[in-house]
């Protein structure tokens, strides 16, 4: 083939690609300055703010993260604003319809629905808090222990809680009920004999995989101790996965609370839960449904707003979905 | 001879966080019946991305064919509907995958995972079926193979497994086997099994293979020709023998220069080439190797060259350096 | 420190590394091996996956405890340490790992990484001092002072194995186990590794024991190198005597294995095709371990399990017709 067709072809080729003008002999000299190889364009972005950068792009999991707000801030609020207070029963005014007067109307003891249902967040949020705080104490340190030492103690440990795991929850709450009064710290007492088993096996599972992993043998090959290895390496790459955990272990304890609340194994009377005023309003539900509609569209749009929040949560830290 | 496959100017994509990878970026090349084609190319040059476009084995979304064709035996495989394609895929076309450990179905013997193509495309019945998965795994190799045909694939070893893989890739008798990195997982010594069956069935059968590997060596024993890739363009291609003896490509030449040789006496330092391939989120505008070429020059910067022929046996190369005005040019 | 090969800095007798695994079985991943490491040399160790070469590795920068053998470094016993002895000599080992993409922490930035020695063995007074020190670090490796503050996925895999060699190097280590540093990497990468490898070699005066499968690179950056198979050395020479005049059957068959990027070389070579698969190492074959895939075994390579004998100065085989 003769070079002057390649050329044509290359200039051509070079036209169409919307270079400027025509090929010139300057054009072929030797690139004095070849863009560097090693540079790295754009900012540094760690991984952590990484997935906060996609969980904020996450229109669903931010609208389950806003309604918990309002509703944190409702649980503060909401009962200092109400012109009534939640226990003072107004046999005068039972059973009353949402009013300029009774925001949400009230109960049958004429207690204000308003200061009730706050009243109420905060013992759903003080015991979804409750959960959140005992799976990361008990639950994160006894799986970090039983995947970091292995072996035997590993097994024992694991046994320890599989016996546990396998007392219902409900049992727990009853045996409970024998030497306390029934509270939502009855609640919180049962959540600490078993609420923190599936974070722990959660924590135990990523420990046992990360510790083969070869950043940990580096840091072994140095010298660094177990509390350096654990704190510094294992515990801060299973954020993601503890995190997630977490925020779907919430709603759970929290329909826990409002389901023996419901069935008067929880919160007494006349503190208020939203499980109690569900039971309450039960009998005369037909008549009054503000007093069943609202403490219950309460309970589950938090119960959506964590496993909304949860699932962004997960999405944004899951390395699958990074390139 | 005649070309069965001719791909032209194919572009694929990714969907990612952040914009568009463009995998590959008009890729150009063909194959001829009972040739060895290789294409060779590091990970992200695009080279498997092309295979499994062949294949049309690409998840989409994300990935997305932008334009261009597949032409396999006259018929352009872009074009087919997904039906038609499934009686290309095993029966004019098979296909190798780089791990035999996954590659496989756990739950189904070897036997039955041969036979199920021989039923689908070639309506044999049970015995003929039978008989030919056992004469297929006796010609690739494996010991004891009417024992074998009843085994589950945990009882096979690596190589064993790569061996099963490509009886049932040949089972329907393919004109086309596309062997993805076939031996990268596999240790030395059963690489050189795998190859030597490979070549055997070439020969055998006369099937075209298209081969996709990082490793020139393997390419140099089996193949007759070469693509080489680049951040999802053919840099270069040409025979085996000209190409390896007589590379026209900076990259090529950087490649080959900087591999050790084990038929040669050490000593030679290793001529690494510096750097590391462009993100192909955001191409370069002009050449791809611009940044790491050595002799890079000011147009390679901004304009991107196009792949034009260099030599009497069809080499050709993607370089500015085989511009008449390269060669006239003061440096 | 003079650079003489010949004092030796890493003495090996007879260590073996057995696994443990269900049903009362042993893994003999590493069985009896001994060798040494000259001041200043680099011994690579080839294999095939399963041989056990990168076990033995581990277990000398203990990162395994053996079960049993003894490694002097520098004439002490580096398997009795303990507590702060131990602690002292992990400064003076380290490794280069595998992966690029798991060996370094996502969460810790690539300042956090290389001074992770330094953090750890509390090298570094100031934290300008460790700055520098990351810093000098960054620019040995070929890396930008900029890169300090960036995080492991930024970075290409080359890029990464070059962070993973500055952060083995930020003790001031003797000896280094480069545990198959190149073959996570792509070929135009793998020069640039090795040949940074080498130069950090002669400008710091560091001894390597250099693991690889890859046989042609072992040959390019190795004094001596060692073949294992099966867990046990089967030929240990010089380099080129190595290469030049292999005598155990699998080192012959392994080097005709390994492709030369030539067609011409390709076309006139004569190739020995090893039959069959490696034999797993739980219940390996009596007498010589290679004798299943040997074309030249014989009744007596079943029975004896054969010496590993020196049959000229410096170059050691086991096998009975070597």
């Amino acid at each position: 083939m003769s070079e002057k067709t390649t050329a044509a072809q290359a200039e051509s080729s070079a036209r169409q690609r919307g270079g400027d003008g025509a090929l010139t002999r300057e054009m072929f000299r030797k690139l004095a300055k070849r863009p560097s190889a090693e540079a790295i364009a754009g900012e540094s972005v760690p991984l952590w703010r990484d997935a906060m950068r996609r969980l904020v792009r996450n229109r669903l999991a931010m609208s389950g993260l806003a309604f918990l707000a309002l509703l944190s801030a409702m649980a503060v609020i909401g009962p200092v604003i109400s012109p009534h207070d939640y226990y003072t029963n107004n046999l005068d005014m039972t059973n009353q319809p949402p009013s300029a007067e009774y925001w949400f109307g009230t109960d049958h003891l004429g207690r204000d629905l308003f200061s009730r249902v706050w009243m109420g967040a905060r013992i759903s949020l003080t015991v979804g808090l409750a959960a959140a705080f005992i799976d990361l104490i008990i639950g994160v340190v006894y799986g970090g222990i039983m995947g970091y030492a292995g072996g035997r103690l590993d097994e024992a440990m694991n046994k320890i809680s599989e016996i546990l795991y396998s007392i219902p929850y409900l049992l727990v709450v009853i045996l409970l009920l024998v030497v306390m009064e029934p509270s939502m710290w009855t609640i919180i007492a049962a959540l600490c004999v078993t609420g923190w088993i599936n974070m722990s096996w959660i924590v135990r599972g990523q420990i046992l995989q990360l510790k083969t992993q070869e950043y940990v043998l580096a840091a072994r090959s140095m010298g660094a101790g177990p509390m350096r290895i654990l704190f510094r390496h294992l515990i801060p790459n299973s954020l993601g996965p503890i995190i997630v955990t977490l925020t779907l272990s919430v709603p759970s304890a929290i329909f826990a609370e409002a389901f023996l609340s419901f069935l008067g194994l929880g919160v007494q009377s006349p503190a208020a839960s939203w499980g109690t005023m569900i039971n309450d309003s039960l009998a005369s539900w037909s008549l009054y449904p503000w007093q069943l509609l609202i403490p219950a569209a309460l309970l589950s749009l938090t119960m959506l707003a964590f496993n909304v929040f949860g699932d962004g949560l997960r999405d944004a830290f899951d390395p699958k979905l990074k390139k | 001879m005649e070309t069965i496959l001719r791909v032209s100017d194919l572009h694929v994509s990714f969907a990612a966080r952040g914009g568009k990878i463009r995998a590959v970026r008009g890729v150009n090349f063909e194959v001829k019946r009972g040739e060895a084609v290789a294409i060779v190319g590091e990970s992200g040059s695009g080279k498997s991305v092309t295979a499994q476009s062949i294949m049309r084995l690409l998840p989409s979304p994300p990935s997305r064919i932008e334009k261009g064709s597949i032409e396999f035996k006259g018929r352009n495989l872009l074009k087919l509907p997904e039906r038609e394609m499934e009686a290309v895929r095993g029966r004019d076309i098979g296909m190798i995958f780089q791990d035999p450990m996954t590659s496989l179905n756990p739950t189904m013997t070897v036997g039955r995972q041969i036979t199920e193509g021989l039923f689908k495309h070639q309506g044999m019945n049970r015995t003929e079926a039978r008989e030919r998965a056992v004469e297929l795994l006796r010609l690739v190799g494996i010991p004891n193979p009417e024992k074998r045909y009843g085994q589950y694939p945990h009882s096979f070893s690596g190589g064993m497994r790569q061996r099963a893989m490509i009886a049932i890739a040949l089972a329907c008798n393919p004109s086309l086997l596309i062997a993805d990195e076939p031996t990268t997982a596999l240790d030395v010594t059963i690489q050189s099994q795998i190859l030597r069956v490979m070549k055997e069935m070439q020969e055998r059968f006369g099937t075209s293979i298209i081969l996709i590997t990082h490793d020139l060596g393997v390419v140099a024993q089996l193949c007759d020709r070469v693509v080489v890739m680049y951040a999802g363009q053919v840099v270069e291609s040409g025979t085996t023998w000209e190409l390896f003896r007589n590379p026209q490509h900076p990259y090529t030449r950087g490649l080959l220069r900087s591999m050790p040789r084990l038929d040669l006496p050490k000593g030679k330092p290793l001529i690494p080439i510096e750097g590391t391939p462009p993100d192909l989120l955001a191409p370069p505008p002009g050449c791809a190797f611009c940044a790491r070429c050595p002799e890079a020059m000011e147009v390679c910067a901004d304009r991107d060259p196009e792949l034009v022929p260099v030599g009497p046996a069809g080499q050709a190369a993607k370089c500015w350096l085989h511009h008449p005005l390269a060669k006239e040019a003061v440096r | 420190m003079s650079a003489g090969t010949n004092r030796a800095l890493l003495e090996v007798n007879g260590l073996s590394k057995f696994f443990h695994i269900g049903n009362k079985q042993t893994l003999r991943a590493v069985d009896n091996l001994t060798f040494q490491v000259g001041q200043g040399e680099t011994l690579g160790v080839v294999g095939e996956s399963g041989c056990g070469k990168s076990t033995a590795g581990r277990t000398i920068v203990r990162l395994y405890e053996p079960t049993a053998g003894e490694a002097r470094f520098l004439g002490q016993n580096i398997f009795k340490l303990k507590g702060a002895k131990l602690k002292a000599l992990r400064r003076e080992m380290a490794m280069v790992f595998q992966d690029p993409h798991a060996s370094l922490n996502p969460r810790f930035s690539v300042a956090d990484i290389i001074a992770e020695p330094l953090d750890i063995h509390g090298l570094a007074g100031s934290a300008k001092e460790r700055r520098k020190k990351v810093e000098e670090l960054l620019d040995k490796v070929g890396l930008r002072p900029d890169h300090a503050a960036r995080y492991p996925h930024e970075f290409s895999g080359g890029q990464r194995q070059r962070i993973g060699i500055a952060r083995a190097l930020a003790a001031g280590p003797k000896f280094v186990v480069c545990d198959e540093p190149i073959s996570a990497l792509d070929v135009s990468i793998q020069a640039q590794v090795v040949n940074l490898l080498k130069d950090l070699q002669r400008s710091m005066g560091l001894t390597y024991l250099f693991i690889a499968h890859d046989l042609s690179m072992v040959k390019h950056i190795s004094d001596r190198v060692a073949v294992m198979y099966l867990g046990k050395i089967v030929e240990l020479a010089e380099s080129a005597e190595l290469y030049g005049n292999p005598k155990h059957p699998y080192t012959q068959a392994l080097l005709s294995a390994i492709p030369i990027p030539d067609p011409k070389v390709e076309a006139e070579r004569e190739r020995i095709v090893l039959s069959g698969d490696l034999p797993s190492p739980i219940n390996p074959p009596s007498g010589c371990a290679f004798r299943t895939r040997c074309p030249y075994a014989t009744e007596k390579c079943a029975a004896e399990s054969p010496a590993f004998r020196e049959i000229r100065p410096g170059h050691r085989v086991a096998c009975h017709y070597a």
